[in-house]
């Protein structure tokens, strides 16, 4: 092997590592907050890279439809949870998110939709309606089970990985797609060469990397998103809503999940269901973490990314296997290195 | 003086077995009242259902309207606080941001003059603020508790065995603040296994045994009521060893 190689190697791993710790870290605020595993992370991909590539080509994604869809189930679980005593006010802000705003939303894309419309209005497009889902899916699918089991939150969890991949076959067809870059600038490098679409890559990582821990250190909701992870009854105690914490969690999620999918698109070609395995590396990466650690997820995402570079050099075939291997060993060593563990009470 | 707090024939009950039976009680404005009993009596529980950690069957009232529709989050917005018996701090998170987030429904102007009180009030934290909560000492941790309550400016503070587990230095330093709290316009709810110190700053008590009250009154009346005495001060004199 040759440095040039090396490197392009290392390039690419750390490429594909940024956009790993994005996922990573999400997975990991999700579970602090609200103990779910998110599994469908990867669909908030697929969901988001695959409705920009469909407005880019002048098409109505269906994914709109899945939000005004979700927010009126959401809106008609409000309703029901608050049946016993109705407040007007109460009602309004819940009609506000679920109904107007993906209604609006909704007549937004139908119209802006076409082969002309700016990439930065489809991009914008593209992450509202996906924040939408995420924070809708968290109101219709978790929160009302948030009290139970780790457990029983995965499970709910795979199920709507399953539902939303297979609504995703509904939406984009069978076909891959490919969105346009971001930016066609390059920027050389000695032998390598930046593309833009690497620098945004970069950029945006370590925005959100920034951007998190100024809102979960300074922020009074980031301060007030940590106390629910580390005390739920203390942070309901204090007047935290354990319900607004889990829907910021998600919407953090959803936004990270479809802003990975908008960089990645122009990149590879996307399936309506490749959002899962790019899901499961960010996985491994915040496993390595142990769900807690943020910056251990980062370091470990880049380390995942890099591997995958690697092995997809030497032993294509085995590429997945071997980025899933690293699993393995962290495992033993955190089983070996941490107490036993109790059952959770909650 | 009008009821703050009106709790009438409350039945909590942990699936079949029932653990407080039809209990009554009421907190006025700027009052100290105590619940005293044994472990087991039902007295967290009853706590804990007032604030809507539990479900309870019965009537209860803040502040003139009925709770039933309330959650946890209302009530503290309505001005009810409860420092639970296991404190529930952010351990991981200093001193100083457990407080702040004690102000969490209130403005931050607000939140700025209760900081200072809870500062003047608990000296400790101020030293502490930039220290862990989980790292502080158990005395620290109930001082911290009760100023993360008192940071969202509560009209009923309640409070569940603040003296459990500590000092009796510190435990008469945390009774004498309870006592401070009253100048403060802060009603308290005080539920305590420390009858003889329970007693001595509150106005009226209660007295609960499995389940039920069997006893209330003025504090004075109580602690001069001999089963009382015999019950739960009577070994008060040998030492400070109360629990």
């Amino acid at each position: 092997m040759n440095t040039t190689i090396l490197l392009f190697l290392l390039q690419d791993g750390i490429t594909n590592g940024a956009v790993y710790a994005l996922l990573g870290l999400a997975l990991v605020l999700v579970f602090a907050v609200t103990r779910v595993i998110l599994i469908p992370q990867g669909e908030f991909v697929t969901y988001g890279a695959l409705s920009y590539a469909m407005l880019a080509t002048g098409q109505v994604p269906g994914t709109v439809r899945l939000a005004v869809a979700m927010g009126f189930v959401a809106f008609a679980l409000d309703l029901y949870a608050a049946r016993k005593a109705l407040h007007l006010r109460k009602i309004a802000r819940s009609a506000a998110l679920n109904i107007v705003f993906p209604i609006a939303l909704f007549i937004a894309t139908t119209r802006l939709a076409g082969p002309t419309t700016p990439i930065a209005v489809n991009i914008a497009l593209a992450l509202l309606i996906v924040a939408a889902i995420g924070v809708f899916l968290y109101r219709i699918a978790f929160q009302p089970i948030a009290h139970t089991s780790v457990l029983v939150l995965l499970i709910a969890s795979v199920g709507c990985h399953l539902a939303l991949q297979g609504l995703g076959l509904v939406f984009f067809g069978a076909e891959g797609l490919r969105g346009p870059a971001l930016s066609k600038a390059s920027v050389p490098a000695g032998p390598l060469v930046f593309t833009g679409q690497s620098l945004a890559v970069y950029g945006l990582t370590i925005a959100f990397i920034v951007g998190l821990w100024l809102f979960f250190g300074f922020t009074k909701m980031g301060k007030a998103l940590r106390a629910t992870a580390v005390n739920r009854l203390g942070a309901r105690l204090v007047g935290i809503r354990t319900t607004l914490s889990g829907q910021i969690a998600f919407l953090l999620a959803s936004v990270i999940g479809a802003i990975s999918g908008i960089l990645i698109v122009p990149i590879t070609t996307l399936y309506y269901d490749t959002g899962f395995l790019i899901g499961l590396k960010g996985f491994i990466a915040a496993i390595i973490g142990g769900l807690v650690s943020y910056p251990l997820t980062a370091v470990a995402a880049i380390l995942v990314g890099t591997v995958e570079a690697f092995s997809s050099f030497y032993a294509s075939n085995f590429k997945e296997v071997i980025v899933f291997t690293l699993i393995l060993p962290v495992l033993v060593l955190r089983s070996l290195a941490a107490p036993a563990v109790e059952e959770e009470k909650d | 003086m009008s009821a703050l707090l009106t709790v009438s024939d409350v039945h909590i009950s942990y699936g079949k077995v029932e653990a407080v039976r039809g209990v009554s009680l009421d907190v006025a404005d700027n009052e100290i009242v105590t619940i005293i009993g044994a472990n087991g009596a039902g007295k967290t529980t009853l706590l804990n259902a007032i604030m809507g950690v539990f479900p309870l069957k019965g009537r209860t009232s803040f502040a003139g309207t009925d709770m039933a529709p309330l959650d946890i989050e209302d009530r503290v917005a309505a001005g009810l606080s409860l420092v639970p018996e296991h404190r529930e701090l952010f351990g991981t998170m200093n001193v100083e941001d457990n407080l702040e987030l004690g102000a969490f429904r209130i403005s931050k102007a607000t939140a700025a003059a209760s900081l200072e009180r809870v500062y003047t009030l608990f000296p400790r934290l101020k030293e502490r603020r930039k220290q862990l909560a989980g790292t502080l000492s158990g005395g620290e941790q109930q001082m911290l508790a009760m100023g993360r309550a008192l940071m969202g400016a509560p009209k009923l503070l309640m409070l569940d065995e603040p003296s459990l587990g500590l000092a009796p230095i510190i435990v008469a330093d945390i009774f004498r603040i309870v006592g401070e709290l009253r100048a403060a316009g802060v009603s308290v709810l005080l539920v305590e296994q420390n009858a003889q110190a329970a007693l001595k700053i509150a106005d009226r008590a209660y007295v609960m045994e499995l389940g039920e009250f069997v006893l209330s009154g003025s504090a004075k009346e109580i602690a001069s009521n001999s089963r009382v005495a015999a019950s739960y001060l009577g070994f008060q004199h040998e030492g400070e060893s109360a629990i």
